[in-house]
């Protein structure tokens, strides 16, 4: 029997995707609207991004923005990528539980409890809040991200192309550098890049461990968000949202290139 | 997994060892300090709460900040109805929604499985690319559509469905369609993973022996998909009960869910040690289902090995 695929389906799907996206498209289609208010339409204009072009603020919190999740998400990824080669090659060791939980526990925590416990330490240790302290809790916020992506890719992949290097006397550090690591490069890739996006996306943990000079853009829409709709945001919100899809395809084919490449691999390796 | 000899020697403990550090000193040590702050007192001062510890007091120190510690917060959390309700609130908010997004998700994720193979990757990448798309840009797009003036009254109007602009905005209606629309992906895609491997030919065993479709889906597909309904609730279930931006935007001032109150207390009354009370307590609340959670991750991920 072949199961067809039935209209209820494709129905639900199509319902799902377009719940999906029917209010991205709406934002986008009305930050060219000449009119400012959202149920006038006047016209296809530019006008809105020319707005957003002369204001500072917006432009060096974007700034800001790009340099905060460029460092964490390097950061995090560095960090990441060594706890799932931890938690996958190393077996047991001692403090494994402890850090297992502590890697999966950011995932599912609400982002309220991490900011405000990681603004108490840095009020307690006495640290000046601003830039370097929202690396700091981006960075610890999306490292599990990283971990999961990694470690997914290192359990699929065959172990006997490392097995066989080591068998021929390959020193463990090397076979990582030359078999390990462009093994897993595409996943690293995209778990820098998921890091990227949600670093660029944080408001929580951003405005619990920002100071004085360090508005990000998330803080900025939000503040601006809470006024109601302006059409600058809209512009905002469409350049961004152009960036990650762009990342996201890149990231995503980067990702595939690399599965092919490994097929290829492992087919020649068998032969 | 057998644990290589050489991996026991110091690379393989400087491998460990950043990452560890990293999660303690930032992750870990935090939540110490958060509980030791939720039983201080408010006080005028910078930093805002007493006492301090005196690490130049040494022992005597010790003491003296032992016996000044007070449960006073957790009294105040659990004498005033405020946080009561806002706690059944989060609860309320999060278990009726997770019951929506099972129903949504689980059709969409099952259409999915049962799309072309060549068609799939595709699809799961749209499902995708909205979850790497902000959270809060696509909050902030239903403001668009809900506001009084906003499209969706817009186009009820025009039907003529209704008279006059209903109100859409700040109300718990409001929320529902945020969270739905914010967590869908989480929920279809671990629906989605586990549909995805099911073996088809236990369906057609079933066909074969004469049980109708809608009793096999009941019989076969639902109960083999429960690990990704479990997933999925749960990574549904536990970031929502604690989540601020989507009540903050959408929803009502009546009553706020607990990351509100919690975002309040910090940054408009400054009472820095109730808010700490509200953290413990909301993570000791989400304890379990996160402990459970870990465990299913690290089942599914160690299931895919090979």
């Amino acid at each position: 029997m072949k199961r067809g695929v039935s209209a209820f389906n494709v129905v639900a799907v199509a319902l799902g995707l377009a719940f999906l996206y029917l209010p991205i498209v709406i934002l986008v289609i009305f930050s060219f609207n000449g009119s400012r208010l959202v149920t006038i339409w006047g016209g296809w204009s530019l006008a809105w991004y020319r707005e957003l072009l002369r204001d500072d603020a917006v432009l060096q919190a974007a700034w800001i923005s790009l340099c905060v999740a460029a460092l964490s998400a390097t950061g995090a990824t560095v960090l990441g990528t060594l706890a799932a080669i931890a938690l996958t090659r190393l077996g047991r060791f001692r403090g494994r539980l402890l850090f297992s939980s502590m890697v999966y526990a950011p995932l599912v925590m609400p982002e309220v409890i991490t900011g405000l416990s990681l603004l108490l330490l840095f009020v307690a240790i006495n640290v000046d809040r601003g830039f370097w302290t929202i690396v700091i809790g981006h960075t610890t916020l999306t490292m599990c991200f990283v971990t999961v992506i990694v470690q997914s890719r290192l359990f699929s992949f065959d172990r006997s192309l490392e097995e066989a290097a080591m068998d021929l006397g390959c020193p463990p550090f090397r076979t990582f550098l030359t078999i390990t690591l462009p093994l897993i490069a595409p996943a690293i890739a995209a778990g820098w890049m998921l890091a990227f996006s949600l670093s660029l996306d944080d408001l929580v943990i951003a405005s619990f461990t920002t100071g004085p000079g360090a508005t990000t853009l998330p803080i900025r829409i939000y503040s601006e968000a809470r006024l109601g709709v302006k059409p600058e945001i809209n512009a905002l919100c469409t350049i961004m949202i152009a960036i990650v899809a762009v990342i996201t395809v890149v990231s995503s084919l980067m990702v595939k290139r690399g599965a092919a490449r490994r097929e290829r691999a492992t087919l020649g390796a068998q032969v | 997994m057998s644990a290589r000899p050489e991996n026991r020697s110091w690379s393989g403990r400087a491998i460990v060892l950043a990452p560890y550090l990293w999660l303690v000193v930032f992750f870990l040590a935090p939540f110490v300090i958060v509980f030791k702050i939720s039983l201080s007192q408010t006080a005028l001062a910078q930093p805002p709460y007493l006492p301090l510890f005196d690490f130049a007091a040494g022992w005597e120190g010790f003491k003296l900040f032992v016996a000044q510690l007070s449960a006073d917060s957790f009294r105040l959390l659990s004498s005033d109805a405020l946080y009561l309700f806002s706690y059944l609130k989060s609860l309320e908010v999060a278990a009726v929604s997770t019951a929506i997004l099972l129903a949504v998700g689980y059709p969409i994720a099952y259409g999915m499985a049962r799309a072309p193979r060549a068609w799939q990757p595709l699809l799961v990448m749209a499902v995708v690319l909205p979850f790497w798309t902000s959270f809060l840009i696509r909050v902030y797009a239903w403001i668009n559509i809900l506001q009084r003036d906003g499209l969706l009254n817009d186009v009820l109007m025009r039907l003529h469905l209704v008279d006059a602009p209903a109100v859409w905005l700040s109300s718990d209606t409001a929320i529902y369609i945020g969270v739905v629309y914010s967590y869908l992906p989480f929920m279809v895609l671990p629906l989605y993973a586990v549909l995805e491997k099911m073996d088809e030919s236990l369906l057609e065993a079933a066909a074969d022996l004469g049980c109708p479709r809608w009793k096999a889906f009941w019989l076969v597909t639902v109960p083999l998909s429960l690990p990704g309904v479990a997933a999925g609730a749960l990574l549904c279930f536990i970031p929502i009960v604690g989540e601020f931006v989507i009540p903050d935007l959408l929803g009502g001032s009546e009553t706020l869910m607990i990351g509100q109150t919690l975002w309040t207390e910090f940054f408009s009354n400054r009472d820095w040690p109730v808010a700490s009370a509200i953290a413990v307590s909301l993570l000791g609340l989400l304890l379990v289902p996160i402990l459970f959670y870990e465990r299913l991750q690290q089942r599914s991920l160690e299931g895919g090995r090979r």
